[in-house]
């Protein structure tokens, strides 16, 4: 131990270059990661403007605040921003930093990859964001970009295909970086099964990202030459299928969505057992339910086209196919649940985060599990039942997750304290207010209002006034989370022991915080990894 | 009318935490957050499905947000809990909740398919309507007559719709959900829609008759329902796929009406539509 962080020590004296090349030449793991994540940060804040005008121009029926034509573009770019920019880049970010530390390597496999991959993320999102501004706005669809619509839209329609062009090369970069440095540069001795879960969800995750970006990736490039090279794949007057764009977009689309929560299984199945400190419940089940899920992802993608009017046997076969999804993320909760039973818990703001994750999570699969039964989605679908939904399970769901990771390893990152006081206000304020935002929309929806509606009748109005307090609240309290790290990393309290948290376990903590610039210089010897064992 | 609402507010946020619907409150309170459930037969059999699903959720968070509550408060370090660290799997535990859960969806599954089939049967039907989405509006022609019917947000809530119209939206009757020209069908008949886009994609729906369809351009999708007699009235939807700048305005109207009432109509209609197309007329005078 003490050796491998001496060596760490000269090499970060050695190698390190300074100034904006550090960052812009960048290979090692750590710099690449603290990108992505402030790149996430930033799409996350421009996102969440649009999603603040969004919920003012919603505050009431009749408000006219913005066009409507200017509303829909602001819900498409908040979609396509928060998934792309905010959520994936986050995902990347953190697998950057903790994978190469948690399987014991000392930097990630492809260090020059991953500065490609990293860099060219900004061209990508200056196109997407810059479509706002072009002559006719930017592409105001919807993030599922269905045709004929996508077709009417401006100079904004090129820009944002080949946004997603780069976006998509970029994760599938990312993703086969993170396939080679956990099947090559795990540390002698830890097998596939002795790895934290946060590597299994990510491995998985990247096997997911190589499976279906290249099929988004084809099904906008199709629009883009029925608009300027004459084909004809999805415009029916000339022969071709509107709905076939519906099959390749959520033969993508439904993974896509695990995508961005099976890294946030992960990270919560390593902060619940820190702090009830007691072992993951059901290891292997847990990593055996990650890879169902997986798979089932693939074949569940007709739950978003019922309304299509697929053939019935399509829809049974659909329904059936959703409904099992249920079965291995009931396993996952369950074996959450049974790692807090009869532990000894604290509440840190990782551990706050990661409870809220796993109640609120759940309720949105049980709106999942509802929305699976075709008749009753008949009623659901393209209503605000379906918003209420999504959101669940991706802001308490993945981003809660994400504010975890952030809470749990930012010691180990800078080797300093952050506020907990602060930390805690912005869980609390975060955990109430995203339910005062979320939960009305379920009634709204039931109540018959649609998604995407610039305006709406004066019925709708109590519960969407709840929602946008709710919204506005939550929205202003995301900006403790910058300030919190900031001030951190600037003048936290250095902290003494490798960890901070009692019950820490894994090969992260094995290292001094903040970990050396190369990570593992030379393996854990098999006591390190024994000691580092979670199971 | 403000503090109408707020009281409406307030008491349905009481009886959402008091837990249940009370008869007293009738359509004013526990209704209005809930499907509707409606006119059809579909729409009944709809709703009776998805408040199925919705007390199975109930009931499976009960038990597991008790069990994690539970943890929650007792088994916290605080209080000198010991962690039971041997406590790290336990096969027959977990094959339980793995088998419990496949049949309660099995449970679910079953209703769900039975009533996925009836809906989609769409055969012998009585009237026949033909569909057609466009930007912005939905055109209706009945099958076997020359009467078809296009539909559009109403004058008023277009007025009302505009940037700075000043008017408020209270002060229109159906604020975006009237239009000019309803659709008219008969109650107890059981009807089928022929649904079509000649743009983009949109999607019809009424909540009240439990139907949605997606019109596609290309595509001719049905649906078919039936309203029970005595349920004559006016029952109103929207467009549920975003279609472009006009997407919250093009409402649905049905009035629903009996069968002779809706013959006489019919009739009417046509005689007024084919005097209509044989001598122009110099105002518009389509249809009621
Ligand atoms: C128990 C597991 C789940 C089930 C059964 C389920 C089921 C469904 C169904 C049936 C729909 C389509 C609703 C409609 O449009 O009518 C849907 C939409 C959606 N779900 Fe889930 N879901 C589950 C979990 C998740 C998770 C984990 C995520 C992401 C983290 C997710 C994200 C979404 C999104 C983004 C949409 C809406 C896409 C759109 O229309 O824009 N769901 N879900
Ligand atoms: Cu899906
Ligand atoms: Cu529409």
């Amino acid at each position: 131990m003490a050796e491998s962080h001496a060596t760490a020590v000269h090499a970060e004296h050695d190698h390190k270059p300074h100034g904006w090349r550090r960052w812009v030449f960048a290979t090692n793991h750590k710099d690449i990661g603290t990108m992505y994540l402030i790149l996430s940060g930033v799409m996350f804040f421009i996102g969440g403007t649009a999603a603040m005008v969004i919920r003012a121009q919603l505050f009431k029926s009749g408000m006219k605040l913005v066009d409507p034509e200017v509303f829909n573009s602001l819900t498409t770019l908040h979609g396509l921003i928060m998934i792309f920019g905010a959520i994936m880049p986050a995902w990347v970010g953190l697998g950057n930093w903790m994978i190469p530390m948690q399987v014991g390597a000392p930097d990630m496999a492809l260090p020059r990859l991953n500065n490609l991959s990293f860099w060219i993320l900004p061209f990508a999102f200056t196109l997407l964001v810059g479509s706002f501004f072009v002559p006719g706005g930017s592409i105001a669809g919807g993030w599922y970009m269905y045709p004929p619509l996508l077709q009417q839209f401006g100079a904004a329609f090129p820009m944002t295909i080949f946004a997603i062009h780069l976006m998509g090369i970029s994760s599938i970069l990312g993703a086969i970086n993170i396939i080679v440095t956990i099947m090559n540069l795990r540390a002698p001795g830890m097998s596939l099964l002795r790895m934290p879960l946060f590597v299994w969800t990510w491995l998985i995750t990247a096997y997911l990202l190589i499976a279906v970006m290249p099929v988004l990736a084809g099904a906008v490039t199709m629009q883009l030459t029925d608009h300027y090279f004459g084909t004809s794949f999805f415009n029916a007057a000339g022969g071709g299928d509107p709905v076939l764009f519906l099959h390749l977009f959520w033969f993508f689309g439904h993974p896509e969505v695990y995508i961005l929560i099976l890294p946030a299984f992960g990270i919560v199945s390593e902060i619940i057992p820190t702090f009830a400190r007691k072992p993951l419940f059901g290891y292997d089940a847990m990593v055996y339910a990650t890879a169902s899920i997986a798979f089932l992802s693939f074949i569940v993608w007709g739950h978003h086209m019922f309304t299509v009017g697929l053939p019935v046997a399509a829809q049974l076969f659909f329904m059936l196919s959703t409904m099992l999804i249920a079965v291995p993320t009931g396993v996952k909760v369950f074996n959450w649940v049974a790692t807090m039973w009869r532990g000894s818990m604290s509440f840190e703001p990782p551990m706050l985060f990661a409870i809220a994750f796993v109640f609120l999570f759940s309720i949105g699969g049980f709106s999942g599990l509802m929305l699976a039964l075709v008749p009753s989605d008949y009623q659901y679908h393209g209503t605000y039942f379906v918003v209420a939904h999504f959101h669940y399970v991706l802001v308490p769901g993945a981003v809660f997750a994400i504010f975890a990771g952030i809470y749990y390893w930012l010691p180990k990152w800078s080797g300093r304290m952050y506020d907990m006081r602060l930390a805690k206000w912005h869980f609390w304020l975060s955990a109430i207010f995203v339910n005062v935002l979320f939960f009305p929309m379920h009634f709204l929806g039931l109540a018959g209002m649609p998604r995407r509606v610039a305006d709406y009748a004066p019925q709708f109005t109590d519960w969407n006034m709840v929602a946008s307090i709710g919204g506005f609240v939550f929205g202003a309290s995301q900006l403790l989370l910058p300030y919190i790290v900031w001030k951190c990393v600037r003048s936290g309290k250095p902290i003494e022991a490798n960890s901070p948290w009692e019950g820490a376990r894994g090969l992260e903590w094995e290292l001094p915080s903040p970990a050396p610039y190369h990570s593992w210089q030379s393996p854990p010897g098999e006591a390190v990894l024994a000691r580092a064992d979670k199971h | 009318m403000k503090r109408a609402r707020l009281g409406t507010l307030l008491g349905t946020l009481a009886l959402a935490l008091a837990g249940g619907p009370q008869p007293a409150w009738g359509k004013s309170g526990w209704d209005e957050l809930n499907m509707p459930r409606g006119v059809t037969n579909v729409s009944t059999r709809i709703y009776a499905l998805h408040m199925m699903a919705f007390w199975v959720c109930v009931a499976i968070a009960v038990v597991v947000f008790g069990v994690m509550i539970w943890s929650l408060i007792f088994h916290r370090k605080s209080r000198g809990a010991v962690p039971d660290v041997s406590l790290t799997h336990s096969t027959r535990v977990e094959i339980v909740w793995t088998a419990v859960p496949v049949l309660i969806l099995i449970g679910m599954a079953a209703p769900a398919a039975r009533l996925l089939v009836r809906i989609n049967n769409n055969t012998d039907p009585q009237v026949n309507i033909r569909v057609t989405g466009f930007q912005w509006g939905w055109r209706y022609q009945y099958l076997g007559s020359n009467v078809s019917v296009i539909s559009k947000l109403s004058e008023s809530s277009t007025a009302a719709s505009m940037m700075h119209s000043g008017i408020s939206p209270t002060s229109v009757p159906h604020y975006l959900l009237s239009v000019d020209h309803p659709l008219v069908v008969p109650v107890g008949e059981k009807i089928r829609l022929l649904i079509t886009s000649i743009d983009v994609i949109h999607s019809w729906w009424v909540p009240d008759l439990g139907v949605k369809r997606d019109a596609i351009p290309g595509f001719l999708n049905d649906a078919s329902f039936t309203i029970a007699p005595g349920k004559t009235g006016t029952y109103r939807g929207q467009c549920t796929e975003l279609c472009g700048r006009g997407h919250a305005y093009m409402p649905i109207v049905v009035h629903a009406v009996t069968p002779a009432a809706f013959e006489a109509w019919l009739k009417h209609q046509s005689a007024l539509q084919s005097e209509a197309a044989t001598h122009p007329p110099t105002t518009a005078a389509t249809s009621g």
